[in-house]
């Protein structure tokens, strides 16, 4: 996706509706994707109306390989961001469809990948956690990927990514990190040193 | 209550003076005729209900000195407020806020305006309120007015209108513009001084109108009316017209019956007077002028960094509303996720033109982080309480007054830090207006062992220098006895100021146990108690104290203490004369019509004899004669004619036999002139009878003409009388300078400051003064510009115009000669030690400042060690300053006490009154009031010094920290789509400048010390970093705003490389904006907290808490925040603890970016250090390892390199004095050397 910070897209949302549903039903800000035949959409708002929709099952050989779909928002947001008692009941019903659907049996706050979704990414291309897999690959196994190409990134020539990686304390693969510490310590050694040298030439 | 009965003698001063009494010749002028626009005001005396009502209303005598008052505080505070650019701006983007173009919310932006506004606004209350205090303190002096039917009450000054008559008693100040109606000398005659006013020490003389000199008692005001028909309220200090209507008769009133507010009443125990002007009307008033806000260099030069960030604020605002622009045409139609066909204005693929002008205003919103909102508000914090450090510093505490300093004005703090040129006032700031009698030269023969204060010091240092040299002399072993032999030999070469200097320390102790007599610091036992009697010269002895005893116009009041005489004395120094003259044993005691009774303690009988000299004509004394004589005879019928006067006049009128001493007198006057005493010359003439008989008559002929023709014949006369004199002696007066004004004077020339002395005093007096503070010393070459020889020129002239223009042009052409050739002086000097000293007089300084001639004058100034003005005006003295100030274009400091200098306070970048003294006019115009003089060199040295490095280094810090965070926000910019989107939460930004940066800032403005205070006075030169401007260069500045790029890329670009794809936790989480954005504000708030205390040099306890206390703030408002309810805080709910505490990459980031930010100022730091240390730094690595103390030797010969060359002060004068004496060594050693080759065969 290119821009997922454009500030209009960003500002689109209403935190008071995604906690509270049709008791609150001020959604201006939540233009232009705000209601429908006079209701507020549940839940308002471009993030969520562009909601991804790509789906992936994954098998090993032919044996399908499991990917938990849960805890991947985080805890606070299911506990109080998005309201337990407040269903999508009128989702993506309008002229203009979007992204994907919600299932209007579930309330939003077991919705997990809306609420991935509704935590905008900071850059034009980013990550977001689809699930995990919680059992071990081997090396050079063959993962067989089912996808459905539902959203549509044509449009504006967006690429997609599927990623699976491995992580660790420090969270994914982080190259640049160890990079950016050793040319700063480095450096500091360098520096460090060439006092020193400086100081033992002539000394005060 | 009722009055004093009168305890003086009545005296008729008119009928003794010659010169200074001549009444006005009211039946020649007749009233003035008033007619016409400026003449409408008309008083009823003792009628002050009529001025209640109008037409006849005029203001009462309060005085307000105030900015604002309840009603015009508020919007006349928030015009001010806004009146500066930057707080027009924020104005704009929180009232933009509002509309839907923000990129914030509104409450973001307009609370921090209104808190900064607010908090500056306070502060303006606040020092207004102190402003209205002070006024309050005046307006509600007592005065004793009329209250009716001739009883007299006391009631405040503010209560007091037009057309009351008040009593003012002896030493009062006069309560508003009065017209004197009687005193308690019987020809209504007072003496007023009026140096609050023109600064001039000698007493006027004021005398009522014939017609209201009965009125002398409380009754007689009892049935009391007249009307008053005078000019207009005008600032005219030295002209009064107006007419007396009273008994059906007019009187013309002028300027000598006018008693002026803020003058002083002297010497006369009461007067009465009718209140003509009153308050805001007043003379003194209507001459102040609405001191002017001044800016110090700092703050302007910010404008300009602010007009640079504006510059950059607009530029990337407009790449920013271009790229939108394009990405809103050709990409934004395809971003199906927008629903680009269903928009406003903002976002309107179809008209970029207009989004991306819609996107330029929010764009300015949003980077609007460049520009320091809190810069204002913390810098007036700091100063503030910059300005309560300068109140509250105990050295700068005056016990004797029990005045501290005070920071008026607290705007100015670092102002002071950066002084180039000092112009002082002299009477009242350099000196005390106290003389005392210190020497005299009698029949050639000098007495008196005291030294001046200039003398000892410069002894001291004299001798400490001479060991000093000693020590260096014999460390070359080759010559070492040699070289001992020398420094005796040269040391008995200056042997007779070595004993001197020894006497001077001891006496000095002696005296310290003596009581004081005030006047008379006279040390030398051949003449006191007696003794004189057995000088050889005895005779001439007698005479020089019978001419002190009663050659002068002063008056005796016995005092009850101590059972002597306590005189009141025209000037100090005639004070101080008799005062001598009563210690010698010359006591004068009573003074009648005719008579000055004295009581002669040791004569030849061994009783004291008491007395009677008749006075038959007293010639007084003038500025333009420089004399003054008495006539008397003594109780043997004998005439004698006894003056005093400057020597040279005295030395021309001398007769042929009368020049025996006047070779010697005359050395001895150089010598007192040398030290700064004020010398006046003796002498003295026998009349016949006969002889005077004939001169009388001719006297008596000249002082009754009628016409103007008068004062001439009246001169020529006295000039007949005034000749053939026998010089007795010499006088030699110390015009006593405050205390520890050399020695602040020799500092404040070692930090490199040159010092002006403007004063309204005479030539003589001025140079005295020059050479008793060291700005003059004997080797210096004087260049005197004056007009002298063509004032008689001028004088004829004024009979043609014609001519008068052609010598104007003269005068002019003379003076730009004598510039050019003091120029030209200067320039072919060859001696790198030469000094010079540029004297010239007020009448040569009004051509001097006229345009074609003052750029010749300021560049022949200013290649002077020591300019001295003398006979200056008020208005000149502001002309001066504001000719050095905008000449040089370099920072001025204008120094004084008086009304006669508020001109020049007021013009000058700084100004300070001294608050020693009474009066408050120059406390009042002034930015900083000391008490006395000597804290000038604490207020600079250590206050200005440390303010302007605070202010300098928390500026530069500001514009840091500010290009540092609100660059991020552009990088972000181009990352989503210039949309106008923050990465960091509103409420982050928000804190940012207002919390979480501003205390350790404020801490480096408040606290911030390079080196102690001790220390700033020990190495003076460090205050040239100050005028010299190093720590707020454009090369500094650029170099932090260089820091604050290169750390917002550190910042911006570390962050999110580590997060842009990678999960960030153990989880699999990725960061989403809300992560990121709190990430990087960690960052930002360790890297600016960690440059401040790389920054600071000194801390305390308050420092560390402000620094690491705002890095803790930060994490207790995010978690605060994350704890808040998720319709508050939104993404980042909970941030801190469920998303980033739990993430060590979160941490690490944090080190990584800090540690990298500030590695270059690190680095930058260390080199400055090592290889190129500044002054300070050597000094505060000195003071880490103590060597201050374990090697006293290097800290000496550290601190005395540490001074900027001067040629004034007396650490160069003693320099001049060794420089001399090596020459002479030099020249001594070389001929020994030269013996010493020649074999002794």
């Amino acid at each position: 996706m290119v821009i997922p910070n454009f500030a209009r897209y960003v500002k689109s949302r209403s935190d008071r509706q995604l906690l509270h549903g049709l008791k609150y039903n001020k959604t201006s800000t939540c233009k232009p994707e705000e209601s429908n035949n006079g209701l507020p959409i549940v839940p308002c708002g471009l993030i969520a109306w562009s909601l991804f929709n790509d789906t992936y099952t994954f098998a090993r050989g032919m044996v399908e390989l499991k990917v938990s779909r849960k805890n991947i928002a985080w805890k606070s947001d299911r506990n109080h961001k998005f309201g337990k008692h407040v269903y999508p009941f009128n989702f993506q019903n309008g002229t203009l469809i979007g992204g994907g659907k919600l299932d209007p049996s579930l309330s939003l706050s077991d919705q997990e990948d809306l609420i991935v979704w509704m935590r905008t990414a900071a850059l034009p291309s980013f990550r977001k956690l689809y699930g995990r897999i919680e059992e071990d690959l081997e090396a050079e196994e063959v993962i067989l990927v089912n996808l459905t190409n539902n959203y549509n990134t044509y449009s504006f020539g967006g690429k997609k990514t599927l990623v699976l990686s491995t992580s660790s304390w420090l969270g994914g693969k982080n190259d640049f990190l160890g990079i950016a510490y050793i040319a700063v310590g480095s450096s500091c050694i360098f520096i460090s040193f060439v006092f020193m040298l400086l100081h033992v030439k002539n000394p005060r | 209550m009722p009055r004093a009965g009168r305890i003086r003698e009545k005296l008729r001063w008119s009928n003794l003076y010659t010169f200074s009494c001549l009444r006005p010749n009211v039946l020649e002028d007749g009233p003035h005729s008033l007619q016409g626009p400026g003449f409408s005001r008309i008083v009823y005396c003792n009628q002050p209900r009529v001025h209640q009502k109008k037409p006849l209303n005029y203001p009462s005598n309060y005085i307000s000195t105030t900015k604002y008052n309840i009603i015009t505080f508020l919007p006349k505070a928030i015009f001010e407020q806004f009146r500066r650019v930057a707080n027009m701006y924020f104005l704009m983007a929180a009232i933009l806020s509002l509309t839907p173009v923000a990129p914030f919310s509104a409450v973001s932006m307009i609370a921090p305006l209104a808190f900064v506004v607010g908090l500056s606004m306070a502060k303006e209350a606040l020092e207004d309120w102190r402003r209205f205090m002070q006024d309050m303190k005046v307006n509600s002096r007592k005065v004793s007015i009329h209250k009716g039917d001739g009883i007299f009450g006391y009631k405040p000054w503010q209560k007091i209108r037009v057309g009351d008559v008040v009593r003012v008693e002896k030493d009062q100040f006069f309560t508003a513009d009065l017209l004197l109606l009687s005193s308690s000398y019987d020809d209504g005659i007072c003496y007023v001084e009026t140096m609050n006013l023109d600064g001039e020490t000698n007493l006027k003389i004021k005398r009522s109108l014939e017609v209201t000199l009965p009125l002398v008692d409380d009754l007689a005001f009892k049935n009391f009316t007249a009307k008053i028909r005078c000019e207009d309220p005008n600032p005219n200090l030295y002209t009064f017209v107006g007419n007396l209507e009273y008994d059906h008769q007019v009187y013309a009133i002028d300027p000598s019956q006018i008693l002026l507010r803020d003058s002083k009443l002297r010497n006369t125990s009461y007067v009465y007077g009718v209140v003509i002007f009153t308050g805001p009307d007043s003379k003194v008033m209507q001459n102040s002028t609405k001191s002017p806000s001044k800016r110090s260099t700092i703050e302007r030069k910010m404008d300009y960094i602010i007009y640079f960030l504006f510059t950059l604020l607009v530029l990337i605002s407009l790449i920013s509303s271009i790229g939108f622009a394009v990405k809103t045409k050709f990409e934004m139609p395809d971003w199906w996720y927008l629903q680009p066909q269903n928009t406003t204005n903002l976002y309107d693929p179809t008209k970029p033109a207009l989004s991306g002008i819609f996107h330029l205003v929010t764009a300015l919103i949003l980077y609007g982080y460049l520009i320091p909102i809190s810069l204002y508000v913390s810098i007036e914090v700091v100063k503030v309480l910059q300005a309560t450090f300068i109140n509250q510093d105990l050295h700068m505490y005056d016990e004797e007054t029990g005045n501290p300093a005070q920071a008026r004005t607290s705007n100015l703090n670092e102002e002071l830090g950066q002084v180039d040129t000092i112009l002082s006032d002299k009477t009242g700031t350099l000196t005390c207006n106290q003389m005392d009698f210190f020497k005299c030269s009698i029949a050639g023969v000098s007495y008196g062992m005291g030294s001046s204060e200039v003398e000892i010091a410069a002894a001291k240092k004299m001798a400490f220098d001479i060991s000093e040299h000693n020590s260096e002399m014999s460390s070359v072993p080759m010559h070492n006895i040699k070289a001992r032999g020398l420094m005796e030999n040269s040391r008995s070469n200056f042997g007779v100021s070595e004993i001197e200097l020894e006497t001077v320390i001891t006496s000095k102790d002696e005296k310290d146990q003596k009581p004081m007599i005030k006047g008379f610091s006279f040390e030398d036992s051949r003449l006191m108690g007696g003794n004189w009697s057995k000088e050889p010269n005895a005779d001439a002895i007698l005479l020089f104290f019978r001419i002190l005893a009663l050659c002068h116009t002063a008056i005796p009041e016995p005092n009850e203490e101590t059972g002597s005489f306590n005189y009141e004395a025209e000037s100090p120094d005639e004070g101080a004369f008799l005062v001598a003259a009563r210690e010698f044993g010359f006591e004068f005691y009573r003074r009648t019509q005719t008579s000055v009774f004295i009581r002669e303690r040791y004569s030849s009988s061994g009783h004291p004899i008491e007395r009677e000299f008749k006075v038959l004509n007293l010639l007084d004394f003038s500025s333009k004669r420089k004399r003054m004589s008495v006539i008397v005879q003594d109780e043997d019928g004998q005439i004698l004619l006894l003056c005093k006067g400057a020597d040279s006049i005295i030395f021309d009128r001398l007769s042929k036999d009368g020049r025996i001493y006047e070779e010697s007198t005359s050395r001895h006057l150089n010598e007192y002139g040398e030290t700064g005493l004020r010398t006046l010359a003796l002498a003295y003439r026998k009349l016949k009878e006969s002889e005077y008989s004939v001169w009388n008559s001719e006297f008596i002929k000249a002082k009754t003409t009628i016409g103007a023709d008068r004062d001439a014949m009246l001169e020529q006369v006295s000039d007949m009388m005034e000749k053939d004199l026998i010089l007795v002696g010499a006088t030699a007066v110390e015009d006593k300078l405050q205390k520890g004004v050399p020695q602040c004077i020799d500092k404040l020339a070692q930090a490199g400051l040159k010092i002006w002395v403007l004063t309204g005093d005479k030539m003589e007096t001025a140079i005295n003064i020059g050479f008793a503070c060291s700005l003059l010393r004997q080797c210096m070459k004087q260049i005197c510009i004056t007009t002298m020889n063509t004032d008689l020129l001028a004088q004829d002239a004024k009979k043609a115009l014609l001519v008068f223009l052609i010598t104007d042009q003269a005068v002019k052409e003379n003076i730009l000669m004598q510039l050019i050739n003091g120029l030209q002086m200067i320039k072919l000097e060859k001696d790198p030690h030469a000094a010079f000293a540029l004297v010239i007089d007020g009448k040569t300084l009004s051509y001097a400042l006229e345009e074609d001639l003052k750029h010749q004058f300021l560049s022949l100034a200013v290649n002077c060690a020591s300019v001295i003005c003398c006979r200056v005006s008020p208005k000149q003295k502001a002309l001066v300053t504001r000719l050095v100030k905008e000449g040089t274009g370099k920072t001025t400091l204008a120094i004084g006490d008086g009304a006669n200098d508020v001109g020049m306070i007021q013009e000058a970048d700084i100004g300070i009154g001294i608050s020693g003294v009474e009066g408050m006019q120059a406390v009042m115009a002034s930015d900083f009031s000391i008490a006395q003089f000597r804290f000038l060199e604490r207020l600079l040295v250590v206050h200005g010094h440390w303010c302007y490095k605070r202010i300098a280094q928390m500026i530069c810090y500001f514009f840091y920290k500010n290009i540092a965070f609100g660059l991020t926000l552009f990088y972000f910019e181009a990352y989503t789509g210039f949309s106008g989107q923050s990465v960091y939460d509103d409420w982050y930004m928000l804190l940012f400048n207002v919390i979480l940066t501003s205390l350790p800032v404020i801490s480096l403005g408040v606290f911030e010390q390079d080196v102690s205070s001790e220390v700033c006075l020990q190495f003076p030169a460090l205050y040239q970093q100050g005028p010299r401007n190093v720590f707020f260069d454009w090369y500094r500045i650029f170099g932090w705003m260089a820091n604050g790029l290169y750390s917002s890329l550190i910042v911006f670009f570390l962050n999110l490389n580590i997060f842009y794809d990678q999960a960030f936790r153990a989880g699999g989480q990725t960061a989403d904006m809300a992560a990121v954005g709190a990430t990087m504000f960690t960052c930002i708030i360790w890297a600016v907290n960690c440059q401040i205390a790389l920054t600071m040099s000194h801390f305390t306890w308050i420092q560390h808490l402000f620094v690491w206390g705002s890095i803790c703030t930060w994490y207790l408002f995010l978690l605060l925040y994350g704890l808040s309810s998720p319709i508050i805080s939104g993404n980042s709910f909970q941030i801190l603890v469920e998303a980033l505490a739990p993430a060590p990459i979160y941490w690490s980031v944090t080190l990584l970016v800090a540690v990298a930010c500030n590695l270059p100022y690190l680095a930058h730091l260390s080199f400055q250090r090592s290889f190129n240390p500044m002054d300070h730094h050597v000094i505060q690595e000195i003071k880490y390892y103590k060597k201050d103390t374990e090697d006293q030797h290097m800290w000496t010969r550290e601190r005395s390199k540490a001074r900027q060359k001067t040629k004034i002060g007396f650490t160069a004068r003693v320099d001049a004095k060794i420089r001399q004496l090596k020459g002479k060594l030099q020249k001594k050693y070389s001929s020994l050397s030269v013996q010493t080759i020649i074999p002794p065969s």
